[in-house]
């Protein structure tokens, strides 16, 4: 929004259309798009002339689902793989932007994506065919992502003779679901896309029907709730320096609206200032409203950092906690790892984030809570959620924009999942460290030496705990102060509960890091002999520590090698199917991609402890 | 039901706010960004929205303009012009060996010589300055295999294109964390339509190059298209000769490869209305898009915008 303009109403309407391949959506949408004229007539065109295999559809009429198709691999297949974006002009001037989410089982996190914005949803089902699973999973996503207004389109009317009993059948048990799920709008059109029966115009073959097209109920639409009543929210992007000492905070209103003049506060640091100056290209603003994207100035010089939120003062502030309680929409194919790093982004924060915990999987079908470890790509799941430090989230119900985040992997940079914040968990406050005066300064000057953490990973059989050994013998001998937490002694107490799958063995370094880092608080140098056989792991692990402190050591032994020492007999029973979870036969080992040392398992092991402890002591 | 009724100013300030969000996501969140100019009327856009998202700062990004050789003297002068006026740091990507070698529109099919000219010009441009983010004025509307892309598109090593490892993109929060080698293009556009390009010009008082406005110019017919003869370059055909046409461009791009439409309109009003009644998509009077269905995503494939 410029200064120039003020909006009634919701300009611009965001719309979600769901439904089965079957369910004649993409015919739904290239009418609709066809008969409010915003299709080009060449595209019109098109869709006159071409046809894909086994089409029924005469040449020269208008295949609207041709009209909505997008890459060549889709048009191929004859189906819609992934999320596209259309808009559509209605008559009265209103621009609605259609999310369009395949219907496809597996692409429910496409769903979830498409529904993420949505103010509306357009819920397809086919009269002939009935209220499908499919049907609850999408009616479930959208409620989930906080669709407020549910359209269900009953779709093919034309097919089951147009009969009333048909339509209000499906509807009563759409309803249903819709009222279990806490859907605050819910209408229900009849229609048949196919036939153009009540999708820009009203029809004559439903007398029973009164209501209207689904092209009027998007243009009378009204949101069931209004953002820039709620309580204002400005979270920083980027910081604006200009002459003469002008430093502004850039950003948008995502909801509620501020004034020059209003006492706001920084809900990360709960410092308070007034608002200065609301700045845009323009010319300055006496207020901001929701949606507008202007900088704001501070009456004093108050520490705000991009990521940090400004928010309206009083009982609506947002405490920052470092724990939560979260459902997550898993999207990533490598399921969740319990206790794995990841970065948790949201809007411009950015915050190492660990998932403690799964409460449970949801059926999205039924509605069930089904007890979990893990989650699974498209399962939608309650998680605990730790923070690095402490952050102000909103309930999702709340805010969208500062409710839900993204769970990003920290070594190949992808989007896992998105999460929408339930609430913050009131034990996160109770927790208030305590400081000593008997510090790690103090400890390294009694010691003499500063505490370390080396952490060997490799092959089973690469020679960790021989060097380990050999290299806390020779430290020893020069009074330094060692100790060595091996992978196979830590297993047989604190981590006996634990086994060998991914998720399994990133609690294992999780638990690993910690200890050793108590232990490097106590002065010691510690070498951790562990397989540690994820990059992510083991970069979770050194995130623990300050630069300097955390050594990986990657001990480079071929498997080759490694099999024909087998110390263990690891490699025989692996080879003789009893160990499917082996590191280097049945689960890979990645390497190190920036190691701090590498070292050969081979060779001459004094020669290779001599590399090692001039490194630690920095020789 | 009631009655609503939305004024165009309304959408167009929501696309405003929505194209400045994305502006300084990027401008905060990426090492190295850079603007993409191309000196039409998307590009006027996009750079006005750059100053709005900034301000009263400058833009705080280079402005890169990869140059064909072969477009019409009047944007390089446009070019030049704004800036000047605005004092941008201009970065200009020239495929210099393929100049060498003489490649045109006219020695290579319009295929290959966008891969060379544009794809190729583009990536070493990208490469040399190290850019890791670079913002484009692509539209959704503009192509059907547009409607896919994201607002923030990922690039993988070799700044190839592939639709499958595309990121989900949830509310206003973009994941722009980069793995080594993975770059970013950037769309602040990416939900408008050709008409409110337009609208927003008129309304925001934008400076755009005359081409876009009906004038007297020199042009031959070619497979059905009005072809400018903007310079000697151009090889005429036996006995053909350039005739006066009052005629305007749609899109502007290489001058051999964008086709005119013949018209009247000479200013704002007149070309908005133009606009408003036609029905043929913008990218039809653009040579390169014609071959093939998929023939965009092939571009895109292989790192073209």
């Amino acid at each position: 929004m410029s200064a120039t303009g003020t909006t009634t109403g919701t300009p611009v309407l965001h719309l979600v259309t769901c439904g089965s391949v079957d369910d004649g959506k993409s015919t739904l949408i290239g009418r609709l798009l066809a008969e409010t004229n915003s299709v080009p007539l060449d595209q019109l065109e098109y869709a006159r002339r071409t046809r894909r295999g086994g089409s029924t559809i005469p040449i020269g009429d208008v295949d609207f689902s041709l009209l909505t198709d997008g890459l060549e691999a889709e048009r191929e297949q004859g189906i819609t793989i992934d999320v596209a974006y259309r808009h559509m002009n209605l008559p009265n001037g209103r621009r609605v932007l259609i999310a369009d989410a395949p219907g496809h089982e597996q692409y429910t996190r496409n769903m979830a994506v498409a529904a993420s914005n949505g103010d509306v949803a357009v819920l397809l089902v086919d009269a002939a065919r009935g209220v499908r699973p499919q049907t609850h999973r999408h009616l479930t996503v959208c409620a989930l992502m906080g669709v407020k207004t549910v359209i269900i389109a009953v779709n093919k009317m034309d097919l089951v003779d147009y009969a009333e009993p048909v339509f209000n059948e499906i509807v009563s048990v759409v309803e249903a679901t819709a009222a279990r799920l806490g859907v605050p709008d819910v209408r229900a059109i009849p229609m048949s896309a196919g036939a153009g029966d009540n999708v820009t115009a009203p029809t004559a073959h439903m007398h029973w029907y009164s209501g209207p097209s689904l092209l009027g109920a998007l243009s009378g639409w009204e949101p069931v709730e209004d953002n820039s009543a709620k309580p204002f929210r400005f979270p920083v992007q980027f910081i604006v320096r200009a002459d003469g000492n002008f430093r502004g905070y850039a950003g948008t209103v995502v909801s509620g609206e501020v004034s020059k003049g209003d006492e706001v506060v920084v809900a990360d640091s709960g410092r308070t200032a007034v608002i200065d100056r609301i700045v845009t290209y323009g010319g300055d603003l006496q207020t901001a409203v929701t949606g507008q994207a202007v900088t704001l100035t501070l009456d004093h010089e108050v520490d705000v950092t991009r990521g940090d939120l400004i928010a309206a003062t009083g009982p609506t502030l947002v405490q920052p906690a470092d724990r939560f309680s979260a459902d997550l929409v898993w999207l990533a194919e490598e399921p969740l790892a319990h206790g794995r790093s990841y970065l948790l982004v949201s809007g411009s924060r950015s915050v190492p984030a660990t998932v403690t915990n799964v409460r449970y999987r949801l059926d999205v079908v039924s509605g069930h809570e089904h007890s979990a470890r893990l989650l699974d790509m498209n399962d939608v799941g309650r998680v605990e959620i730790a923070t690095d430090r402490p952050i102000p989230m909103d309930p999702y119900s709340t805010s969208r924009d500062t409710g839900g985040f993204l769970l990003v992997d920290r070594v190949t940079a992808d989007t896992v999942a998105a999460g929408l914040t339930r609430h913050a968990m009131r034990r996160a406050f109770n927790v208030v460290p305590h400081t000593y005066d008997v510090d790690h300064d103090a400890r390294v000057l009694m010691m003499g030496h500063p505490g370390k953490v080396v952490w060997l990973t490799g092959l089973p059989g690469s020679g960790k705990s021989s060097i380990a050994d050999a290299a806390v013998r020779r430290l020893h001998a020069l009074g330094v102060h060692t100790y060595v937490l091996d992978g196979d002694n830590v297993r047989a107490g604190l981590n006996k509960d634990l086994g060998f799958t991914p998720e399994d063995r990133a609690e294992n370094v999780r638990r690993v890091a910690e200890v050793s880092k108590l232990m490097l608080d106590s002065g010691l140098v510690v070498f951790v002999a562990l397989v540690s056989p994820y990059r992510s792991d083991r970069l979770s692990a050194k995130a623990l520590f300050e630069p300097g402190e955390f050594l990986e050591v990657y001990i480079d032994t071929s498997v080759d090698v490694c099999a024909e020492r087998d110390p263990k007999g690891l490699y025989a029973k692996a080879a003789a199917g009893s160990l499917p979870n082996m590191t280097g036969m049945g689960q890979v080992y990645e390497e190190p991609e920036h190691p701090d040392l590498v070292l050969h398992g081979v060779g001459d092991i004094e020669a290779t402890v001599t590399q090692l402890t001039a490194v630690i002591l920095g020789e | 039901m009631t009655d609503i009724t939305v004024p165009y100013a309304a959408v167009l300030d929501e696309l405003e706010s929505e194209a400045i969000h994305i502006y300084r996501e990027t401008a905060a969140a990426f090492r190295n960004p850079v603007l993409l100019y191309s000196i039409g009327k998307d590009s006027s856009v996009l750079l006005h929205l750059a100053l709005k998202a900034f301000a009263p700062a400058g833009l705080p990004f280079p402005v890169m303009h990869v140059d064909t050789t072969w477009k019409f003297k009047e944007m390089i002068a446009f070019r030049d012009k704004r800036v000047a006026e605005l004092g941008l740091d201009l970065r200009i990507s020239v495929n210099e060996a393929a100049v060498t070698e003489g490649v045109s529109p006219f020695s290579h099919g319009t295929h290959e010589y966008t891969r060379i000219m544009k794809t190729v010009a583009l990536r070493e441009g990208i490469d040399r300055y190290g850019f890791d983010a670079a913002i484009g004025g692509a539209r959704r509307d503009e192509e059907r295999s547009r409607a896919k892309e994201r607002v923030f598109s990922l690039r993988e090593p070799g700044h190839r294109w592939e639709p499958r490892k595309q990121r989900p993109e949830f509310w206003r929060t973009a994941n722009t964390t980069l793995s080594e080698g993975q770059s970013m293009r950037v769309f602040p556009l990416s939900n408008w339509t050709e008409l409110d390009v337009w609208r927003y010009i008129e309304r925001e008082g934008i400076d755009i190059p005359s081409l876009y406005f009906a004038k007297p110019r020199p042009v031959v017919e070619r497979d059905g298209a009005l072809i400018m003869v903007d310079d000697e370059r151009f090889p005429l055909r036996e006995g053909e000769e350039a005739q006066m046409r009052s005629v305007r461009f749609r899109t502007l791009g290489c001058y051999p490869l964008s086709g005119a439409v013949e018209s009247t309109a000479d200013n704002l009003a007149d070309l908005i209305a133009e606009m408003e009644t036609s029905t043929v998509s913008e990218r039809a009077g653009r040579l390169i898009d014609g071959e093939g269905g998929g023939s965009m995503e092939a571009k895109k494939a292989e790192g073209y915008f």
